[in-house]
């Protein structure tokens, strides 16, 4: 065996061995941190949890109020910002297609999903909570449906776009209207796809902390109220993990923990879902 | 069989007729009834992509708008100086930028080569039997929310850091020179490098599962076609696969690039928020989503909440310009797959 042959043999396992202990390292760090969640998460589950109100410093209590305040400002943000993005998305991918509105909107829509959503919270801010002279539950959810509106734009583009173009063919032929084609065939062909994506986009919601910063702010007391101030749990887990109290940093885990897991359990449901039609 | 008649004629003429008006009664009719439905859903399916485009144009507007009275009272100062002072209401962005690029730039120099790293060897090493479970393992990791991340960082990251990483760092560097400046001062545990680390952590998921995806496109017989030269597999990742999907590679990074920019709660947690640009990457700092998140609800007075939107204005022309190259790039490669 000649001395070139060795050197690029040896050069292939050192950058090989590297590859694979950055794999190791990845892996390491992102168990790390899924440990630790567990860890600290699972000691502060107790059937109060679902039950009480965050309590004051010191105080026995639970997630009550912040866990209501998410679900109902996803709600919110799902109810508002799902049509619009489904039907933005069906826009783009049926009637636009390579039109330059579309081509435009696609683009900025792709901005959107990536722009840094503590953004979305200032400009709610700006056009909702200034103007108004107080934080509400209403403008989080508000903020949220920013956020949501993106994400089903995309997926729905993309789900439409897997339809086969003979199915659209097939019923034109007998003499349906387009919009009927679209909705009696295309968002049938369409539909575990579409409600993925909605999915998705409450996955991405449900751990938001910044956009409700300054548009929800928060709420230490029970209250469904969307016009008041309401809890929320990642702004709970925010304040009560920067506290100096034993008791509120073991119920921001708590809280870290059910998120992961709402969002764990959605990503998982979402992609049973497309998995088991292909 | 023989019809019998002229009666039989006339009836099926006569059936005919009645068919034909009734056909073309009903498909007037229907047409007509169909006409506006479809119109209607044009329409809105149309209005809800311009909806997309005003939401975008409504927060230019609306943080150029919030921006004014500081930019009015500050001047140019606001872009050079790094000075924050809430008391003689005296703002300028320099130290939250520093802050921002500076561990953007950790997290990436961090990140990418491991991502990288991760993916070359999901697609090249790894037996197929772990490819997927590791793959759907790194995309689930991926869609975590950064508060979990910022929470790792303030109670393990940091407190680790602080007692085993950062003496050594300080008394392995000491007398070097640009070296000893990088890290100096107090082990706080918190501070830009924490920071930077924690967005390295998160982005890397990012970055892996793109350059995963990218790293899929490459056509099988390219690399057959190497390896069958007698390629070894580093050299065939290296002159075939990086070169074929660069432009893949190069925007997922800026796309993970434009998620470190942004990014508040995983910094937020860790950062320390010190308004001052330090030479030291152990000194606490603040970057520019930080200080909004730690300061907007507090702020009082006109000009400290417009010096905190104006803030919130430069991020987003930043991270829009690295995003708009990221889509482009990658736009280049979808193309080139399409065909």
């Amino acid at each position: 065996m000649n001395a070139l042959y060795r050197y690029r043999r040896t050069r292939n396992q050192v950058w090989m061995a590297l590859s694979f202990i950055s794999t190791i390292i990845g892996l390491g760090i992102l168990t790390l941190i899924l440990g630790g969640l567990f860890w600290k998460g699972i000691s502060g589950f107790h059937s109060g949890l679902f039950t009480q109100m965050t309590p004051p410093p010191g105080g026995e209590g639970g997630l009550l109020n912040p866990i209501v305040g998410s679900l109902l400002m996803t709600f919110i943000g799902v109810l508002l910002g799902a049509p619009v993005g489904v039907m933005a998305g069906t826009y783009l991918a049926e009637y636009g297609d390579k039109s330059a509105l579309a081509s435009i909107v696609r683009f900025i829509n792709d901005v959107l999903l990536s722009a840094p959503s503590i953004i979305i919270g200032l400009f709610v801010y700006q056009v909702m909570v200034a103007p108004l002279g107080h934080f509400s539950g209403f403008a989080g959810g508000v903020a949220l449906a920013l956020i949501v509106i993106p994400v089903v734009v995309r997926t729905t583009e993309d789900m439409l776009r897997l339809v086969p173009v003979p199915l659209r063919e097939a019923a034109s032929s007998l003499g349906m209207p387009r919009s009927f084609v679209i909705r009696k065939v295309v968002y049938r062909a369409a539909r575990t796809g579409m409600v993925t994506g909605i999915l998705l986009a409450v996955a991405r919601v449900s751990g938001e902390t910044a956009p409700l910063m300054f548009t929800a702010l928060n709420n230490q007391f029970w209250s469904t109220d969307l016009s008041q101030p309401m809890a929320s749990l990642p702004a709970v887990i925010f304040q009560f993990a920067l506290s100096p109290y034993k008791d509120w940093q073991q119920l921001a885990w708590s809280g870290a923990l059910l998120i992961t897991l709402t969002v764990l359990t959605l990503s998982i449901v979402s992609r049973a879902l497309t998995s088991s039609r292909t | 069989m023989v019809p019998t008649g002229v009666f039989q004629v006339n009836d099926t003429a006569l059936q005919a007729t009645q068919l034909k008006t009734a056909l073309t009664f009903d498909k007037a009719k229907a047409v007509r009834g169909f006409r506006l439905p479809d119109a209607t859903f044009r329409i809105v399916s149309r209005s809800a992509a311009v909806l997309v485009l005003i939401i975008l144009t409504g927060v230019v507007v609306s943080l150029i708008h919030g921006s004014i009275p500081v930019f009015k009272a500050m001047g140019f100062e606001f872009f050079t100086s790094s000075s924050w002072n809430p008391v003689t209401e005296r703002f300028s962005a320099g130290a939250a930028v520093f802050g921002t690029l500076v561990t953007s730039a950790i997290a990436l120099l961090i990140a990418v080569p491991i991502g990288l790293g991760i993916a070359v060897f999901l697609t090249e090493i790894c037996t197929p039997r772990l490819r997927r479970p590791i793959a759907i393992a790194i995309e689930l990791l991926a869609g975590i929310p950064s508060i979990i991340y910022g929470i790792w960082g303030l109670f393990f990251l940091a407190p680790f850091l602080q007692v085993y990483v950062q003496p050594s760092l300080i008394s392995a560097f000491e007398g070097i020179p640009i070296l000893s400046t990088l890290f100096q001062g107090p082990p706080y545990g918190i501070g830009i490098l924490t920071a930077g680390l924690v967005l390295a952590v998160m982005v890397l998921p990012f970055i892996t599962s793109i350059s995963r995806d990218v790293f899929e496109t490459v056509p099988p017989v390219l690399k057959e076609a190497a390896y069958g030269m007698g390629c070894t597999t580093w050299e065939v990742v290296k002159n075939i696969v990086i070169p074929y999907t660069k432009s893949g590679v190069v925007g997922g990074i800026m796309l993970a690039l434009g998620r470190a920019l942004g990014e508040t709660m995983a910094v937020t947690f860790v950062i320390g928020n010190a308004h001052k640009i330090s030479g030291s990457l152990l000194a606490p700092g603040t970057s520019i989503s930080a200080n909004i998140a730690n300061e907007f609800t507090e702020a009082v007075g006109d000009i400290y909440t417009s010096a905190l939107i104006a803030l919130g204005l430069i991020l987003f022309v930043i991270t829009f310009i690295v995003i708009a190259l990221a889509r482009l790039l990658l736009m280049r490669l979808n193309l080139r797959a399409g065909t």
